[in-house]
């Protein structure tokens, strides 16, 4: 079992954080993992993307031209992702500012408008998680066990009381996503 | 039992550092390693194994604190990235011409100039040729996952002391800033003073009666004694060029065609292997550890057997040279290679190899 996936949005919408708690699942799960951001000057309103291997295997290259996953936050990422997504691959989207929708017939496109649902939760922190659990509910990569064990790992201990809400919020997301 | 963690290669190089018993860290930020001295300063070694951690005032400051710790026979480093490592030029050849042992980290970003921050590898004809000046070389390991940016620590502290000379950890952004497992060995005790004057005799740790003094010096104004210590310099590059060199091979015994690379271009042309092989492409993978001592004879065992080599490397082109002298005109040899912070994928380099080295 390998999953290669790219995770791309604005910084500030927790793109690298929801690749290292994928990261973390993984390794709760004995699989082998990568975790390379697109570094750099990004800031708050830049872009960011995170490229997330999930592996029995060990892993050769960290750095990749194709994805068996996309997850996607912003009218950039897509325009720039969606292309690289395998045939028979998935694309999910938050539909929020997307004026350009992905057009592919031969992969999977999902959307979750995860942006409306943050907003309904009282809580724009939550909005990464939501996207995390259409993932989740999509493809059963990792158990939830892990995640939340994943989730606690990369969380720092003071930001420990927030894992109920964001397991709320992987949930809703699960609830929430629709195929396009 | 080693522990298991998930973390950057720049984390795990602060991480290996505390672990093995440092007793020094100078440093200065420059991104893409600021990591190395960010975890250094979370971890606080100062409270626990007693190892000093410094921001110096600048990179020149920093190699001069190793210079001087290296002296006196501490276990000293410094890592930076390649305008930083240029400016502790001066300071690497002193440290060579001294004959002392500490280990530099060069997490190399583009360049020339201030360049950008993004992943290069265009520091290799620096770290392997002598980036400063006179006749001297380091010993320059190339980590290829976070894993090995752990090992490595030890690995360059032990080269370095054995051959009382400076050791060079060559990475990159790419290296540095990925997040894998890494699993560490159990914590050390820094040397005590007396195993630090009993193992490295030769420091400066304060003269006792039965003994000469240790003078640190790197001038030796006579040119007769210059040229001694010339000699003695190379004999020890040569005894390091006959015992040191390592590299690893993948998919090599039935190989037509080779790809070089060291590093993250290395963890590249894997999986460029891998896609080539689908093709039914006979090719391997032959990825050089040390840089400096470089597998030339390990590289020209290949010659007879194969038809073409392909160097993958993010510069315009510098290792090429090295295996070009290693086969000696026997085979074809080629460059791939992405400059200034861009890094290849996968599918360009296995196109390369196809384009340049089968049908060209």
């Amino acid at each position: 079992m390998k999953e290669e996936i790219i995770i791309a949005g604005f910084g500030g919408q927790g793109v690298l954080s929801m690749g290292k708690i994928l990261a973390y699942s993984g390794v709760m799960q004995d699989m082998e993992v990568s975790w390379m951001p697109s570094y750099g000057p990004e800031m708050r309103g830049g872009t960011a993307n995170v490229t997330v291997i999930l592996s029995d295997e060990s892993i050769s290259s960290p750095i990749l031209h194709e994805f068996d996953t996309a997850i996607i936050l912003n009218q950039q990422s897509l325009d720039k992702f969606e292309s690289m997504v395998r045939p028979g691959g998935l694309l999910i989207y938050d539909g929020n500012g997307i004026t350009h929708h992905p057009t592919r017939k031969d992969i999977s496109i999902y959307r979750v408008d995860a942006t409306v649902e943050a907003a309904r939760m009282k809580s724009a922190k939550t909005f990464n998680m939501i996207i995390l659990g259409a993932y989740l509910k999509l493809h059963d990569l990792v158990k939830m066990e892990n995640v939340l064990k994943g989730l606690k790992k990369s969380l720092p201990e003071r930001h420990h009381h927030l894992i109920p809400l964001n397991e709320k919020a992987i949930t809703r997301g699960g609830e929430i996503v629709k195929k396009i | 039992m080693r522990e298991l963690k998930l973390m950057k290669g720049n984390e795990a190089i602060a991480e290996a550092a505390v672990r093995y018993g440092v007793d020094g860290y100078f440093g200065y930020p420059i991104t893409p390693q600021s990591e190395v001295m960010e975890t250094l300063m979370l971890m606080k070694p100062w409270e626990t194994t007693g190892m000093v951690v410094l921001q110096a005032e600048s990179e020149v400051a920093s190699i001069n604190m190793l210079y001087g710790g290296a002296g006196s026979g501490k276990r000293v480093m410094t890592s930076s990235s390649s305008p930083g490592v240029s400016l502790m030029q001066e300071g690497i050849s002193y440290i060579a011409g001294a004959e002392l042992p500490c280990v530099i980290v060069n997490v190399v970003r583009g360049g020339p100039g201030l360049g950008t921050i993004q992943p290069s590898q265009s520091d290799y004809f620096q770290a392997v040729k002598g980036g400063g000046h006179g006749d001297y070389k380091l010993i320059v390991l190339a980590p290829a996952s976070v894993q090995e940016m752990a090992d490595f620590i030890g690995l360059a502290f032990e080269l370095a002391f054995k051959y009382r000379n400076p050791a060079m950890i060559l990475s990159d952004g790419v290296i540095g800033q990925m997040m894998e497992k890494v699993e560490f060995d159990e914590y050390r005790k820094r040397w005590t003073e007396e195993e630090l004057i009993k193992n490295n005799p030769w420091a400066a740790t304060g003269k006792t009666p039965d003994r000469e003094r240790n003078v640190i010096t790197s001038l030796h104004l006579q040119a007769v004694d210059q040229e001694k210590l010339n000699h003695k310099l190379q004999a020890k590059y040569r005894e390091i060029e006959k015992s040191e060199v390592r590299y690893e091979t993948y998919m090599c015994d039935d190989a037509e065609y080779l790809i070089v690379a060291f590093g993250s271009s290395a963890r590249i042309s894997k999986k460029s292997v891998e896609l080539a092989r689908t093709k039914g492409i006979k090719v391997g993978l032959l990825r050089p550890i040390t840089l400096f001592p470089f597998p030339y004879r390990e590289i020209d065992a290949y010659s007879e057997q194969i038809k073409g080599i392909l160097t993958v490397e993010m510069n315009a082109g510098q290792m090429v040279e090295d295996v070009r002298l290693a086969v000696s005109g026997k085979v074809k040899v080629e460059h791939f290679g992405r400059m200034g912070g861009m890094v290849s994928s996968p599918d360009e380099v296995e196109e390369a190899l196809e384009q340049k080295i089968i049908g060209g």
